[in-house]
């Protein structure tokens, strides 16, 4: 196998406002080879596979295609160069079959479905895609999606293939089915681009191994030299030192108490499975894990917005010293019980705040039931309003300006600063520091601390492990919806939380491998 | 008697079905145009005023051009429509208004415009003719297969009617078949479903939309066309159109988006419509049970939307994106 | 995506994109732009079918909307009855609920009144006669706008269509009962009801037929402002239509706000049956309502769903329409030139909204290209 370059990326620089999402990124694909593209989430991975895809357009830098430079303003540019990206979330359209899907904005030629399909199938048997092509996409599992994706791009002459995340959402089953349909694709000559942070998985399935973190090209080694010890050192690179002040927990109480929880998408896959652990009161407990491992239903079935397959969830109430049973309850209801519970959720604008409603409205939200008056008072949300812009230097024209208006750093601020005014007994923040610069970050942190210096259990999720192991008293690490261990977080390290991050995955890569090489025997 | 019930049920139905037929075109591409009454009031005016002045230009009833005839009121109809229908995806998909209001004001001035030219066509072209009765065109239009008299019941029930008639037939199959079987009809039913997905498969959600609410007035407006020129033997008054076009947007739920089904469905609102004329004669009704009757066809239309609600399946569902304006930056 | 301007399309000379804020001096300054462009092109209208001058047709219009004080009350009454319509949508609107059903719950509330009237209006003492009327009136409402609330909240039923053929089921059973009562026997027509005891009719105020519903419309233009901005439920309603999700976080329940606030709506819409049937009409036909059902909804619409606005949008649409109904007198046309006003001034006022939230940027083709 003579292997050229098929894709080559020669400096690529993109910027997002002030953020540089990717930094001088040079790297080069090879046609009969599939390279993995790993880093920790926010290190870049997928906005530099969109540029390749034609979503972005670097701002520096060029990209070659076998050799000549190329021009790729759209996705449909990108398939005139046959590069085709199957992104993580699935472009397909529900009531449509798989076949109507793989043909849908295909131009030339006449319209027929049946020679079409025997197309596509030959298609599915030369790669070994098993699939029903009149099966409609809303009766497929998301493994039959991804499918009908990849084999949407093959259609339309694609010999570039990009994979986001291909793994997130399949079975074990699934992985190793994906894999070797990939292992086939590689050997008829296609280069294959693989973006993962699983370590696992770039072991098993690639040739090579680009590494990004933040946005930075850091190296590329030959998997056959790589071992996770390496690729996690280059992935997480050294220690930064951030000097975030860490408290001694004090009067460390029991608050909740989680047994046995588990939970199941609308579709049936079980997102949590079997998570036991406690929170205490008086320490910050982090919970570290690459996104969407079932952190947000984590914090959504404690908060009483996500159904219980099985578990339960006690809080221990510090008021009257009774325990509660927060499962099967109505966020409602878990108020009424007297259960002082605040939450931050990820998605700010979709769940938590109204984007349209002033910041004072806003406000509102946690408090303007109290009374018995069928009005609302505008008075204290006003002054609380006041106080957080004040207290937190968020920066908006007045109290009355629509939270929609103001920037992703002054809608978090917002938004933390009701719910810690809330005086609560749990607080629960998801990725709290999101789009906030260095000095809003601090003030975070400096909050958090706070609030468990007063005696609050603090549930923190977050991905920067710097972070993490600075700001935590302990951190929970959770993959592919299991607890993979809790460590301490003053004497851990990075890499021993990064390798659990990927740990529940690799066990079931490693039975893939075996399955393949029966396959291949 | 049967045999002259189905026939006038058909009559009744051809409105509702060019209605729906274009209704439901409309709708597959996300688009819920509730102005259809609107426009095919204009449809029927637009036409009625074509054909008026024509009739009004010959020197006498025998220079009559057996062409011009036939295609002046089409044309106007269809011109009527289309205007309608542009007016409508201007505001919607290139303004991106609600869908609801446009719609709405859409058949307010629709109506009012129907009813304006109805009542105002004759002062404006100052004739001394004592109402708008285009028996001349009418003619034409109503003119049915030569033979169907001669077969008796089979070319009653069958071949009876105008060329109007068949034509609805034949749009709501071809529809039928665009929408099911060709690459315009999967690209249409694409963007309605899912603009996004459309959109990042390169195919123009606003062309598509545009090609299909354009399309789809002009084929609702010749309902109201065949129901002045045929139905009502080319007689305009004011308000005689009813709430038939309501009546249309109902049968494309009650056909669950197939125009196909619309054929048989048009027939059955049709019959439901008039079947106290015919009932009469074996219990005795009076005119409080016709009302009641009347209302069935919006009662069955209901409880279909019910059950499609109660049942979920995927494909009787209205179009997923049906009301929503598409912008590729809200993604 | 924050960075469109990555994406050029070659075809695209004009780029759209969503405007962040106008101040709302500016806003307003578009909207009435767009309402004076309307109004001339009415006049163009105007002008081809008349032949008149403009400014005299202006003027025929305004002597035909305020010329008495006949026409002033019959004008104050239009607004008021279009008003009490918008009002009893809006809320149902800002929780995302497409009612377009109001026509028919002003029916049966209307039907409810006059039922009410018909069988009581000999064998009930005065004053519990009304009370019943009012409350007959005011359920029957709630009841039609319920029906596609509970599916809605349940299956998810689309309310748009099933508010819309609820429209025509009423009209259809108000027929029905006008060919039950009408007086004289089979005429299809039920007449001045209790004409001679007056049963069952709300009082007058003095001498003036149009005061009381003018002044209760206006106690609800009041207290409708003031329920959807200062009491919880507005705020919940608000919140709901807003973000479902935000709402089940903070423990709304979502089901019972949609229930609740389509009784209201529906309680609103029997108020104007009342009304219209024992206030003005003293009778029912299946045409009571007046299309006011539908023309509600462009106004409440067009008013941002704000009491306070639709005051203004439910006069000028009533003004335009008296003023055209009287061109139409006095040049000979027929009255639904007014509806074909009402439609134009609709259209460009929706039409300017998108220049409020988008912006266009021009660029030449050569830029275009070179991108």
């Amino acid at each position: 196998m003579n292997k050229t370059p098929a894709i080559e990326l020669r400096h690529i620089t993109k910027r997002f406002g002030s953020i540089v999402a990717n930094k001088n990124v040079s790297l080069t694909v090879y046609n009969h080879e599939i390279l993995s593209i790993l880093g920790e989430n926010g290190s870049g991975k997928t906005t530099l596979m969109n540029m390749i895809s034609g979503i972005y357009h670097p701002d520096e830098g060029e990209i070659l295609i076998e050799g000549k430079k190329a021009s790729i303003h759209s996705p449909k540019d990108a398939y005139r160069y046959k590069i085709g990206m199957i992104h993580q979330h699935f472009k397909l359209v529900d009531v449509f079959s798989a076949a109507e899907n793989i043909v849908l904005g295909i131009e030339e030629g006449k319209y027929d479905l049946k020679a079409a399909t025997k197309v596509i199938r030959e298609t599915c048997d030369k790669y070994g895609f098993e699939i029903d092509l009149s099966k409609k996409i809303y009766q497929m599992s998301v493994s039959e999606k991804q499918t009908v994706e990849i084999v949407k791009t093959l259609y339309r002459g694609a010999d570039i293939l990009i994979l986001d995340e291909p793994t997130a959402v399949l079975t074990p089953q699934e992985i190793r089915k994906l894999f070797a349909v990939l292992r086939r694709m590689r050997d008829d000559g296609k280069a294959i681009i693989i973006i993962t942070h699983k370590l696992g998985e770039v072991l098993e399935i690639s040739d090579r191994v680009s590494v990004l973190r933040k946005g930075e090209y850091i190296g590329t080694i030959d998997t056959k030299d790589a071992n996770e010890s390496i690729l996690t050192e280059m992935m997480v690179g050294q220690k930064i030192s951030l000097n975030i002040e860490r408290t001694e927990p004090k009067n460390v109480e029991k608050r909740l108490v989680l047994t046995n929880v588990s939970v199941n998408s609308v579709d049936g896959r079980a997102i949590l499975k079997n998570v036991n652990f406690t929170a205490y009161a008086g320490e910050i407990l982090g919970i570290a894990g690459i996104s969407g491992s079932g952190q947000k239903e984590l914090l959504e079935s404690i908060a009483g917005l996500q159904q219980l397959k099985s578990g339960s969830i006690i809080y221990h109430n510090p008021a009257t010293g009774q325990e509660e049973d927060l499962r099967d309850k109505t966020p409602l209801q878990i108020k009424n019980l007297g259960v002082r519970l605040s939450f931050v959720p990820e998605d700010r604008l979709g769940m938590g705040l109204v984007g349209s409603m002033s910041i004072i409205d806003n406000m509102m939200l946690r408090s303007y039931r109290e009374g018995k008056s069928a009005f609302v008072h505008r008075k204290e949300p006003h002054d609380l309003a006041d106080r957080i812009i004040e207290d937190l230097q968020v920066v908006t024209p007045d109290a009355q300006t629509p939270v929609r208006k103001l920037s992703g750093g002054n809608v978090q601020k917002v938004l933390v600063g009701r719910e810690i005014a809330a005086s609560p007994t749990v607080l629960m923040v998801a990725y709290p520091v999101r789009g906030l610069d260095i000095n809003s970050s601090y003030l975070i942190y400096n909050l958090l601390t706070e609030q468990k210096e007063n005696g609050v259990a603090v549930v923190f999720v977050g991905e920067d492990l710097d972070v993490l192991t600075e700001l935590c008293d302990r951190i929970l690490v959770i993959s592919g919806g299991r607890i993979t261990g809790i460590v301490d977080g003053r004497n851990t390290s990075k890499e021993e939380i990064g390798l659990l991050m990927t740990k529940a995955n690799r066990h079931h890569n490693d039975e893939g491998k075996e399955g393949n090489d029966e396959e291949q025997s | 008697m049967i045999v002259s019930f189905i026939h006038r049920a058909v009559m009744q139905g051809i409105p509702l079905l060019f209605g729906s037929t274009g209704e439901i075109l409309t709708e597959k591409s996300g688009n819920l145009n509730l102005g259809i009454p609107g426009i095919m009031y204009v449809g029927g005016i637009s036409g009625v005023i074509g054909s008026f002045l024509y009739e009004n230009s010959l020197p006498d009833r025998s220079a009559v051009n057996p062409f011009l005839i036939i295609a002046i009121p089409l044309f106007c109809c269809l011109l009527g429509s289309l205007i309608m229908g542009l007016i409508y995806s201007f505001l919607t998909t290139t303004l991106r208004a609600n869908q609801n209001v446009t719609g709405l004001a859409l058949t307010t001035f629709g109506i009012g415009f129907g009813n304006f030219f109805g009542g105002s066509l004759i002062t404006l072209v100052d004739t001394d003719v004592p109402s708008i009765t285009l028996s001349l065109t009418s003619q034409y239009f109503s003119k049915t297969l030569p033979f169907a008299h001669k077969l008796g019941w089979f070319g009653e029930v069958f071949l009876s009617y105008s060329f109007l008639a068949y034509f609805a037939i034949l749009t709501a199959i071809v529809v039928s078949l665009v929408l099911k079987r060709t690459r315009v009809g999967l690209n249409l039913r694409a963007v309605g479903e899912s603009p996004a997905t459309a959109d990042a498969a390169g195919i123009s959600v606003s062309k598509n939309k545009y090609f299909a609410t354009c399309i789809g007035s002009m084929i609702a407006g010749l309902g109201g066309l065949y129901y002045v020129m045929d139905y009502a033997s080319g007689v305009w008054s004011n308000d005689a159109f009813g709430d038939r076009g309501w009546l249309a947007i109902a049968l494309v739920i009650f056909t669950v988006w197939q125009p196909n089904i619309g054929i048989l469905g048009s027939i059955l609102f049709g019959g439901l419509y008039i079947v106290h004329n015919y009932m009469n004669n074996i219990i005795a009704m009076n005119m409080s049970t016709q009302e009641l009757i009347k209302m069935a066809p919006y009662v069955v239309t209901v409880i279909v939307l019910i059950v499609i609600s109660m049942r979920k399946k995927r494909e009787t569902q209205p179009p997923a994106s049906l009301g929503l304006a598409y912008f590729r930056e809200d993604r | 995506m924050k960075n469109k301007a990555d994406k050029p399309m070659h075809e695209q000379l004009v780029q759209i994109s969503k405007r962040a804020a106008l101040p709302a001096w500016q806003s307003w300054l578009i909207r009435i732009l767009a309402v004076l462009a309307s109004l001339v092109v009415c006049a163009v209208i105007i002008v081809l079918f008349t032949g008149d001058n403009p400014f005299a047709i202006y003027a025929t219009m305004f002597k035909g909307a305020v010329g008495t004080s006949r026409r002033i009350w019959s004008l104050l009454q239009g607004v008021a009855m279009l008003l009490c319509v918008s009002l009893a949508v809006t809320p149902a609107f800002k929780m995302r609920f497409w009612n377009i059903g109001a026509e028919g719950q002003v029916l049966m509330g209307g039907l409810a009144t006059a039922s009410c009237m018909i069988l009581f209006g000999n064998s009930m003492p005065p004053a519990l006669l009304l009370l019943l009327v009012i409350a007959a009136s005011i359920v029957a409402g709630a009841v039609w706008a319920v029906i596609p609330a509970i599916f809605k909240a349940i299956w998810n039923t689309n309310e748009t269509l099933f508010t819309l053929m609820m429209n025509y089921i009423a009209m259809q059973i108000v027929s029905y009962f006008t060919y039950i009562w009408s007086v004289p026997k089979g005429s299809g027509k039920i007449g001045v009801i209790n004409a001679a005891t007056r049963a069952g009719w709300l009082p007058t105020i003095g001498k003036y037929n149009y005061l009381l519903n003018i002044l209760i419309v206006a106690a609800l233009t009041i207290g409708i402002y003031i329920y959807l901005r200062y009491s919880k439920h507005g705020y919940e309603i608000a919140v709901v239509g807003e973000s479902e999700n935000t709402a089940k976080y903070i423990g709304i329940n979502v089901k019972k706000v949609i229930i609740r606030t389509m009784i209201l709506s529906g309680a609103l819409c029997g108020v104007a049956g009342l009304l219209l049937v024992a206030g003005t009409d003293h009778t029912i036909t299946r045409d009571t309502a007046g299309g006011r059902g539908f023309t509600a909804i462009m106004v409440s619409w067009l008013a941002k769903f704000n009491p306070l606005y639709m005051v203004v949008t439910s006069f000028l649409l009533v003004f335009m329409q008296k003023g055209a109904t009287e061109i139409s007198t006095v040049f000979g046309l027929n009255d639904s030139f007014s509806d074909i006003i009402t439609g134009i001034i609709i259209f460009f006022i929706i039409g300017s909204e998108f220049f409020i939230n988008y912006t266009l940027k021009f660029r030449s083709r050569k830029g275009a290209e070179a991108a």
